[in-house]
């Protein structure tokens, strides 16, 4: 795209410069305003001792906000509850995504159905699905309970009975779990629409050279599928990566961070610091400490994009 | 797909990948229906109707609570972002495709860096300067910070798409006699409509789905979005209006779900010429 301003007269790179300028400034005053600023304001804030009912940044006090945090053993948990999670989900959601992009790929009968069938998860706004799921895990009425109870895995002389519930949201590891199925639902369709889009960029000729060699279909999806997706899929964990750990409704709505603090996150934290705590200082400290993790998810994903390029 | 066992295990796979997506809502729909009698019986089959179906929880999702309110805020508020993304977005793309040598290649990957800050790394100074500027607990302090969430992404995906235009096309017509901003208008625009229309959707669903900001800025009903608004008012402590809550989850879902699926392989090619130009970069 550069190569070829120099083979123009001299009057029209200078004009598309200007208009180059005049068509990405308004882009670029909004970012800095309402991105730029508060995101300034936010590591000021950190330093700060502002409340909600004085939110002016009058007096810096250091790193006494960060060093409060370590005090508070809720921090380690959600902090390590932020990245398990993280991890987790994309694991289940890159598994899934390949999968489910490989089936979506053939042709069959109906498939607009199916395909509008599955990309419902994404179409409902995040609180209204974790509150569907708030019903489907009711620790009283849940109808997986009571299927399961049906088949004889739950109730008396069950593989997990003899209660009749499992209480999804009320024991720590179920909860994590819980969240964790949330997020994978509602992110596969948006996984799978990146790793198809990726997957139907890849030339069919090294699908059917495959065929003719006589591979299988496992054969073919890790011999030629995955890698050829390598670039693709860091573009997807990137995306999904980012809405995971930066998510607080799913928590906020499903466990608020139960039982007890089992399964908070930084960000639900933080909004609880934050605006119900009116500690908007320390709020602040807690959502900072996102920024190194994601810039190391940023870079590794990066760097792998790069490397399967040069490979 | 001749092998029988390949297609039986393709179908299988189809199905639960299917009924995994749809699980909830389908509970969903079963519930809205549902007498409260019925829907507290633990015993009882859940999928079935015992005393019969009703349209009581329905009709007061509609008469008795700001349902309405809500969704007509929602809308207002997607309207102006998906406007205000468009204006922003569109020409800053096209900037960053033809008009900027290396340093809008540097740009380029600035904006996507950006959209890698959550909002909720940002909430709370936002909250400050909505306050500041006087919109706090207005639906217009969203519809000035939502497009935060939306230009980078908007502006990213385009840029794949004006990628995707060669580039030859707007120069021929700048040979005709057309002005660079007029090859712009006549020629990429038209051809980057289908990118333009995933930007529509995606703005409007990134907005909609937002929940942190509408839950940090508004504490009045009048001005929520569905978003906070259902919950905030159909979950009173530890009271849950279950039947009228899946009411509104559906009403929401099932028309989003039908122009996602009528989308479904533009949104699969904006991501392809996005993927190329952003792996390929």
């Amino acid at each position: 795209m550069t190569g070829d301003s120099a083979s123009k007269p001299v009057h029209f790179v200078d004009q598309d410069r200007r208009l180059g300028w005049a068509m990405l400034s308004p882009a670029l005053l909004y970012i800095a305003g309402f991105i730029g600023v508060p995101f300034v304001l936010a590591i000021l804030l950190s330093f700060s001792n502002a409340t909600v009912g004085d939110p002016r940044i009058t007096h810096l006090v250091g790193l006494a906000n960060y060093v409060d945090l370590m005090d508070q053993p809720v921090f380690m948990t959600a902090l390590k509850n932020s990245i398990l999670i993280t991890f987790l989900t994309l694991v289940v959601l890159l598994v899934l995504a390949t999968i489910l992009s490989e089936l979506l790929a053939i042709e069959f009968r109906f498939k607009k159905l199916v395909q509008t069938l599955i990309i419902l998860p994404w179409a409902m706004p995040v609180s209204l699905a974790t509150i569907a799921w708030l019903w489907l895990l009711d620790s009283q009425f849940s109808p997986v309970d009571w299927m399961m109870t049906q088949i004889g895995i739950l109730g008396p002389g069950g593989v997990l009975g003899p209660a009749r519930h499992l209480y999804y949201l009320g024991r720590d590891v179920l909860a994590i779990a819980s969240i964790v199925t949330v997020n994978v639902w509602r992110l596969l369709p948006l996984a799978t629409v990146i790793v198809l889009a990726g997957r139907l960029s890849i030339p069919q000729d090294r699908f059917d050279q495959a065929k003719i060699d006589g591979a299988g279909f496992f054969r073919v999806l890790f011999r030629i599928t995955v890698p050829a997706l390598m670039p693709v899929l860091t573009v997807a964990i990137l995306f999904t990566a980012l809405v995971v750990f930066g998510d607080m409704a799913t928590v906020a709505l499903l466990t608020r961070g139960g039982p007890g603090h089992a399964s908070q996150v930084l960000p639900y934290w933080a909004f609880l610091k934050g605006i119900q705590g009116g500690d908007l200082a320390g709020g602040a400290a807690v959502a900072l400490f996102m920024l190194p993790i994601l810039l190391v998810v940023a870079i590794l994903a990066l760097r792998i994009a790069y490397r399967s390029q040069e490979a | 797909m001749q092998n029988p066992v390949r297609k039986i295990s393709f179908y299988v796979a189809l199905f639960l990948f299917t009924l995994f997506a749809v699980f909830p809502a389908l509970w969903g729909v079963i519930t809205v229906f549902k007498k409260s009698s019925d829907l507290y019986t633990p015993t009882a089959n859940p999928f079935l109707y015992h005393p019969g179906p009703t349209l009581s929880h329905l009709t007061f999702l509609f008469t008795s609570t700001s349902f309405m309110t809500f969704a007509l805020n929602s809308v207002i508020i997607g309207a102006c972002v998906v406007a205000i993304t468009l204006v922003l977005s569109v020409p800053a793309a096209y900037a960053l495709a033809r008009l900027s040598g290396s340093w809008g290649e540097r740009s380029g990957m600035a904006l996507f860096l950006v959209y890698l800050i959550p909002p909720t790394l940002l909430f709370l100074p936002m909250y400050q300067v909505v306050t500041f500027v006087g919109l706090a607990d207005s639906i217009w302090g969203l519809v000035v910070v939502y497009p935060t969430i939306t230009v980078p992404f908007c502006t990213w995906l385009l840029l794949g798409f004006f990628k995707s235009i060669p580039g030859d096309l707007d120069e021929a017509a700048m040979i005709d006699g057309c002005s660079r901003f007029g090859a712009f208008m006549k020629i990429a625009l038209p051809l980057a409509l289908p990118g333009i229309g995933a930007c529509i959707v995606f703005a409007f669903s990134l907005q909609l789905s937002d929940y942190i900001y509408a839950a940090t800025f508004i504490t009045s009903t009048g001005s929520m979005p569905i978003s906070v608004g259902v919950p905030t008012e159909l979950i009173r402590g530890d009271v849950f209006f279950w039947q009228s809550l899946m009411a509104a989850d559906v009403i929401v879902a099932i028309p989003l779900a039908l122009g996602y699926g009528l989308l479904f392989d533009k949104l699969v090619s904006g991501f392809q010429s996005a993927e190329t130009s952003a792996t390929h970069a």
